[in-house]
Order: C-alpha cells, then structure tokens, then sequence
C-alpha cells in the first residue's frame, strides 16, 4: 500500500523533485568532495590530454593544432613501434607469468603448512615495499661488474660465464619481466587464495569417493571454480602493466638502445626530458585502447557474475 | 611426509627465497662498508665487518630526514583525506538511492582502473596552474584521485555487510540520516575503515610517477623518488648509500603493514573476491 501510494506520489510529481528529496540531496552532498576532484583532477587533465594531443606543442611554446599529426607521426616512427612491440611483450610474457605462478603459489599456500600467516605475510613483501626503492636492489642485483645473481648462478654451476642483464638488448627485456613478476605475483596469489578458501571442501571430497585424481580434481574443480578471480585479477594486471613505468624507467631507462621502452617511459622521454609535451600526451594515450578495452571486458564480466 | 616436502615445502622454500631474498640483499649491503661492499673476493652472501659507516653518511651528507617526514606528511594526509571522503561516498552508494548513483559508481570504477601514466603530462599543466608545482601539496591534492576510488569501493562492501535495521531505529529515534552513518554504522566499519585508510597511506609512500613528474626541488621530495633521483649522482652509484636509503624508505610500510597483517589479509582477499 504504501510503495503504491509512493510511486503514484513520485509520478504526479515533476522529475526535478527525485533530485530534491533529501535522501538524493544527502547523496550528493557525500559524493560531493570525491566528484568534485576526481572532475578537475581526472576528466579535466584527460580532456586536456586529448586536445595537446593535436597540437604540436613544446615545452615553453603554445603550439599549433594539427589535428592527428602527432599521432600519424608516430605509427611511421620506428622507435614508437618498437615500444609498441615492447609493450607488448612485457605485458603478455609478465601476466602469463604471474598468472601461472600465482596459480601454484596459491595451491601451496592453501596447503597445511606450519606458520601459515607469516608465510602468506612474507610472500606479500614484494608487493607492498616502495617498487622505486626494491627496484634499485634489482638494479645493483644485476649490476655489470658485481652483480650477485650472477655471482650464485656462477657459484652453483649453472652458469658458466656472466649474464649481462641489463647491459644486452634481450636480457635487458629478461630482467625488467623478472622484476615485474617478482613485484606483481603477490598480488596474484592472494587474490587466487582469497579464491580458493571459498571452494567448498565438500566438493573435493566427493570427487576424492568418485576416484578423481588430484590434477582431476584441480582440472575440473579448482580451476573452474577459480576463473571469475583469475579473469578479474588478470584484467586488473593487464591494464597496470601496459602503463607501468617505474620498473623500466629504474631498471634500464628503456635501453639498451630503446630494447625494454615501453608506452610510458617513452612518453616521459618524449614529453618531459626532450619537451615535445604534444608528442608525449599522444603516445600515453595510446594507453587509452589497452584501457577501453579492459574497461568493456571487466564490465561485461561482472555484470555476468 | 617426504611427497608434502618434495610437494609443499620445497617449491614453497622456492618462492619464499625468490620473494625475500632482494630485501635479505638491500640489508646486508646497507651494513657494508665500501671497501668489503665492492670486494669480489669476499663472501658477498654475508657481512664480515658490519657497520653503521653507510646510514651516518646518508643523515650527515643528504635531505634524508626530510625526505621521510616528506613522505610521511603526504601519505598521512593523503590516506586520511581519502578515507574520508570514501567513507561518504561508499556510505551513500550502499545505502542511498538518487538518481545517477549507479553512473557515479561505474565512475569510480572506471577511475580505479586508470593509470597514472595516462594524465601525468596534462596533469603537470594543471597543478602548475593551482600554484603547487614543486611543492608537496601537488601530492597531497592529486593522490586522492586514485585513492577515493579505492577507498570507496573497498568501504561499499563493508557497509553492505553491516545490517540496515540499527541505523532505521536510530533513524526512527530521531538521528539524522549523517547522525546515523557517523554513530550507527561507522564504528562497525572500523576494519574496513582501517584498512583502507592504511592501503592509502601505503599507495601514498610507494608513488612514484606523480611524485616525479610534480616535484624537482630536494627538499620536497619523497622517499620514493628522492633515492633513486639524489643519490645516483650522474653515473656514480653509492651502493652502500642506495641500499641503507632503500631500507629506511621500506621500513615504515613494512612495519605498519606487520601491525596490521590480519587487516591486511582479511582486507585485501574481501576486496579481491568483491573486486
């Protein structure tokens, strides 16, 4: 009765009135402070981004509008597509990594295991520790002359004459996706474990009475059971890693010879080191696609679930 | 027992050695001094002479003081602005209907999702016209853009998790709708309140491409930049120096994130499974 009298009461009324009545007025006044910054720190530099963009502005002079020129300039630029490429590799090699490992790492932390806690807590270190500040132990990690990765490798036999990480195109694009690995599994495996505690144990069991073998039971339990995790926290990664910036800007610099430039290092480079600001805006927005596209992919999926 | 070593213990030891041993490496070369640091002949896995030569040189000879309190200031004010703010903009997304609530929380959804990297160019522009570049201020306003989405997802899902009936029969009894969400239903988010204001505070301290972008004076900057843009002079790299700094910059989260692990835990697989 009374809902009917409600609705009957919200339609008479003009449709301003939904906006006044004080439960909408309570909303906005708390969403306030959070629309108002995220309106002139977020929309408005990302309009902003677009229009310098088409313009052929350096640093210290206005520029010009020259519609897609910038953008046009770079598809031909074999420097930008080399970062394209790089790009590329770096984000699929790091996710497929860190998905596969934080799959294994988080079956090992669901096990029986003495000092459950601490463990999970010390798997977490990556993670949370400052990545500038751990990213410069890499640094002096794969050093040229001291480096102590090698110093173990050479020292266990594995190796027989030093690895030059940072100093050769392809072990410099190994090192950066080690590092990325390194500093993204955490976050992988606690998500997955966070996945796996909520799988009924019961179901393990009747497989275990139906004779099903572990990687069975994992194969046709875990693994479906998991996939709305994985798909989240892949997609999460996905984006991050294809803007990521500190591990490479640290580690290399984009060298040697540009082998590990990635979108964002690049448009640093471009924009804040040589000045060309139109330039730089334009090759971060090509960010924008790889976000688009995680965007519509995350949505469809959780309006799925 | 030997399947669960060879199974459990033994790939687990792996991961563990593979997920600490930067940091086990950042202490001991922070201990050194530089002629055993720099030594190709001595055990390199261990300190023969420990000493403090490295961290006295860091307070005598850089800004490192300021620095961290640089650090400290702008994550303590940053994580408690956005706890704030996300307290009343998840409170109203769970609890209040208005029209375009749902466009706002699709929002701050798709503002989670973005990266830094994509508006740090256009978002120089626009601190320098706010009169705050290089100034610590840049990073305490441009922080929260990052942080309120955060927080106010996180805090959406708790307080769906608290039931309606006790903020209703306040509400009844003539609190106002504020009144309730302060006295009600705040104090039974304390966890998730916590938590979120200690992940920003973390994100806070662990930034870097704002920090870099806004900030060029040594005095203004934080720990995350200040380390690897002031202590690599040119080519020359003080390792000793650079590792002692990197262990005082990973100290505090470490520290505050120890306190808190079960918030931390609990926390982050809450948000994972909602995310």
């Amino acid at each position: 009765m009374a809902s009917i009298a409600h609705v009957e009461s919200t339609q008479a009324r003009p449709w301003l009135r939904r906006f006044l009545k004080p439960e909408a007025l309570t909303g906005y006044f708390l969403i306030s402070p959070a629309v108002f910054l995220m309106l002139v720190l977020l929309a408005y530099p990302f309009v902003l981004a677009v229009w310098i963009s088409l313009t052929d502005r350096v640093l210290g002079e206005p520029g010009k509008f020259i519609w897609l020129g910038n953008f046009l300039k770079l598809l031909q630029d074999s420097l930008f597509l080399q970062t394209v490429w790089n790009s590329f590799v770096y984000t699929i090699s790091t996710v497929f990594l860190k998905m596969l490992l934080g799959v294994i790492l988080a079956l090992l932390l669901n096990q029986d295991i003495p000092c459950r806690n601490l463990v999970r807590g010390l798997i977490l270190m990556p993670w949370i520790v400052p990545t500038s500040l751990s990213v410069l132990t890499w640094l002096w990690m794969f050093d040229s002359l001291f480096s102590v990765v090698n110093y173990i490798l050479l020292g266990a036999g594995l190796i027989s004459k030093k690895i030059p990480w940072l100093g050769d195109p392809f072990w410099a694009m190994v090192s950066v996706i080690i590092v990325n690995t390194w500093r993204g599994l955490p976050f992988f495996a606690v998500s997955f474990l966070a996945g796996l505690m909520t799988i009924p144990r019961e179901l393990y069991e009747a497989a275990e009475v139906d004779g099903a073998l572990r990687f069975r039971q994992f194969w046709h339990i875990t693994l479906p059971l998991l996939q709305p995790v994985i798909a989240v926290v892949v997609l999460f990664s996905t984006i991050w890693t294809f803007a990521d910036f500190q591990i490479v800007y640290i580690l290399t610099h984009g060298g040697p010879i540009n082998a590990t430039q990635i979108f964002a290092t690049m448009a640093y480079d471009v924009a804040l080191v040589a000045g060309r600001i139109g330039e730089g805006s334009a090759i971060s927005l090509f960010l924008f696609p790889a976000l688009l596209v995680v965007i519509i992919l995350m949505l469809k999926y959780l309006r799925r679930e | 027992m030997l399947k669960k070593v060879l199974g459990v213990y033994l790939p687990l030891a792996a991961f563990l050695v593979f997920a600490l041993f930067p940091f086990y490496w950042m202490l001991i070369s922070s201990f050194k001094a530089n002629p055993e640091l720099y030594s190709l002949k001595a055990n390199r896995l261990w300190i023969a002479n420990p000493t403090l030569d490295q961290f006295r040189d860091l307070f005598a000879k850089t800004a490192i003081i300021k620095w961290l309190w640089n650090s400290f200031f702008v994550s303590f004010l940053t994580a408690f602005i956005s706890m704030t703010f996300g307290i009343m903009a998840g409170y109203a997304l769970a609890r209040l209907k208005f029209p375009g609530a749902q466009a706002f929380g699709l929002a701050t959804f798709i503002t989670y999702l973005v990266p830094t990297t994509l508006i740090f160019i256009p978002l120089a522009r626009v601190v320098q016209s706010l009169g705050l570049s290089n100034s610590i201020w840049a990073l305490v306003v441009t922080y929260p853009t990052f942080l309120i989405p955060f927080c106010t997802w996180m805090l959406i899902a708790y307080f769906k998790s608290i039931p309606k009936d006790m903020e209703e029969c306040a509400m009844i009894d003539g609190c106002s709708r504020i009144g309730a969400m302060i006295r009600i239903v705040l104090p039974m988010a304390i966890p998730g309140v916590i938590f979120s204001a200690m992940f920003g505070f973390t994100l806070s301290w662990n930034e870097f491409v704002y920090a870099l972008t806004f900030i060029s004076d040594t005095t203004h900057k934080t720990m995350s930049v200040a380390v690897p843009t002031e202590l690599i002079r040119g080519d020359a790299y003080f390792w000793g120096e650079l590792m002692a700094a990197s262990l005082l910059g990973s100290v505090p989260v470490a520290l505050l994130y120890s306190f808190f692990m079960d918030y931390f835990v609990s926390g982050l697989t809450a948000g994972a499974l909602k995310g």
